[in-house]
């Protein structure tokens, strides 16, 4: 290896795999300690036990595949997908909804079509809509109640008793619906002023949800700045979705109002971390606009019209479908040639 | 009109006849593996799925009903659809040579896309009236070629994928398929038919 003879230019490619992936990870850091802030550890919890079985379970497929183990989880891809999803997952979700979402994840949608660079879906999404569907109860009933309005919230081992294992305390009394499924529900039978009085809005959008996407948002802005991903997607799909919630939603006491829709919910974290994810996406930057528009598009029709509150699992899902089609109509123009081969409007 | 619109969004997208009632896999399993089949094969499908459902729904209507033959609207509704099928064959290829070639081998195998039947005897089942049927019949196909076409878009990319040899070919198209099921779900509840 010391004699292999590399040609110019000598420059040292500053975003490999790994880099790209770790920094992903760090970025997501300020996120997940709002979140421990405002909704206890069992976020926390559940990213720790999500990167475990994530590690072990690609460590087992990778085996199976006969390919060398260590190269492969040295990329952090695994973890960036247990990270993802374990900031999805409700925080109080037990151990074992995390444990078939991420096995799911991995073998499935992730290894059955190559690993990594070849799955044409998100993995994380993949198994948090499972898990979705599968579990429903588990999935909308787990969702933990700010801290401030909390007499005494879960300390750390109470939250980890509650996950792995029968609950020391009732859960019940730490858990409460997300704003943007109280909202939907509420707003039928109450005006806007009446359902935003409740506690789980708090002073300003919704009650920790705010910063949680405030954070994110900063994070997302820093990984743009540092040219882990373009701007196209989470721009247009924050343009599409604000511009549907203006456009249909302008009567706060029928439909939910924009400013809920961006800061409550999996928003900001779907934008800047689930959607720009570089394979299952749009490849061009035309076509990113369209993929980004499309998801924003799409979880505004399931949020509003569906039965689902949020909707970004699906919504990513979705436009994970239509990436290849909107890659073959979106190919650039080659230098020196007038247009691209299939493209239909102009290169 | 907001029920027309509401059919064809619950058609199209909710009931999704492929991915959701799971009727028509045959080609689309079949015919899925490149972009412009796949194009062919939805104009065709939509061309004879909006004709036949019409027919069966006049068939139905006006010859089974009055002659109280209603237990024989199966055997009914296949002879229309093949005489649907033939028909458009002929008239294509009478008006324009071009139109047939392109799709030629595609027009005899909607014959035996159980899409096309199923949505004969859900108009009569769904008891809907002229214009429902017709836009129903519209709507599966539309929804019908959705997912054809994005699906073999994808496959064309999953095809250069480095998918483990037991799951090579259609078992990765399966299991794709699949997962494009569960985004569907994602539409439960938009609207209740």
């Amino acid at each position: 290896m010391t004699l292999l003879r590399i040609t110019s230019p000598h420059t040292q490619g500053a975003q490999r795999t790994a880099n790209v992936m770790r920094t992903v990870i760090l970025a997501t850091l300020p996120g997940l300690g709002v979140i421990t802030y405002f909704f206890g550890w069992g976020t926390f919890i559940n990213v720790i036990w999500c990167s475990i079985c994530a590690v072990a379970f690609e460590s087992l497929v990778l085996g199976l595949r006969h390919q060398p183990v260590g190269f492969f989880l040295k990329d952090y891809s695994a973890l960036v997908t247990a990270v993802l999803l374990g900031l999805s997952l409700p925080p109080l979700a037990p151990w074992w909804v995390s444990l078939v979402a991420i096995g799911f994840a991995i073998v499935v949608a992730k290894h059955l079509y190559g690993g990594m660079g070849y799955n044409p879906f998100n993995p994380a999404m993949v198994g948090f809509a499972l898990v979705l569907v599968s579990f429903p109860l588990e999935m909308t009933t787990n969702w933990a109640t700010p801290s401030p309005l909390l007499q005494d919230p879960l300390t750390f081992t109470q939250t980890l008793s509650t996950i792995f294992g029968t609950p020391s305390v009732a859960v019940d009394a730490y858990t409460m619906a997300t704003p943007l499924d109280v909202y939907k529900h509420e707003i039928s039978h109450n005006t806007a002023v009446v359902v935003t009085a409740k506690p789980v809005f708090g002073n300003f959008v919704a009650l920790g949800w705010e910063w949680v996407n405030a954070a994110f948002l900063l994070s997302g802005v820093f990984l743009i700045w540092k040219r882990i991903f373009t701007w196209h997607t989470p721009v247009s799909m924050l343009v599409a979705l604000t511009v549907m919630s203006i456009v249909f939603g302008w009567d706060a006491d029928r439909y939910t109002p924009p400013l809920l829709h961006l800061y409550a919910g999996a928003t900001m974290l779907g934008a800047f971390f689930i959607a720009t994810d570089p394979v299952t996406s749009a490849v061009s930057n035309r076509g990113k606009l369209f993929y980004g528009a499309g998801i924003g598009i799409l979880v505004y029709i399931i949020r509003t019209w569906g039965s689902y509150p949020d909707a970004i699992a699906f919504s990513v899902l979705l436009m994970n479908f239509a990436a290849p089609f909107i890659d073959f109509y979106t190919q650039p123009r080659a230098y020196g040639h007038a247009k691209a081969g299939r493209s239909e409007s102009e290169g | 009109m907001s029920e027309y619109l509401l059919i064809l969004v619950s058609t199209i997208l909710v009931n999704n006849f492929v991915l959701v009632q799971f009727l028509g896999l045959c080609p689309f399993m079949g015919v899925s593996n490149k972009l412009e089949t796949a194009m062919g094969m939805s104009l065709a499908t939509t061309f004879v799925l909006t004709l036949s459902s019409l027919c069966s729904y006049l068939a139905f209507t006006w010859l089974l009903q009055p002659l109280g033959l209603e237990y024989l609207q199966t055997i009914t509704f296949i002879l229309v659809i093949a005489v649907v099928v033939q028909f458009t064959e002929m008239v294509v290829k009478k008006t324009s040579p071009l139109l047939y070639r392109v799709l030629g081998i595609f027009l005899p195998l909607i014959t035996t896309n159980c899409a096309v039947l199923g949505v004969a005897l859900l108009n009569i089942k769904k008891q809907n009236g002229f214009i429902e049927s017709i836009l129903y019949g519209f709507g599966a196909a539309v929804g019908f070629s959705l997912v054809l076409i994005l699906f073999s878009a994808m496959r064309e990319r999953i095809a250069v994928a480095d998918v483990p040899t037991p799951f090579k070919g259609a078992a990765i198209g399966m299991i794709t398929a699949g997962l494009m099921s569960l985004a569907f779900l994602g539409f439960s509840g938009l609207v209740n038919i």
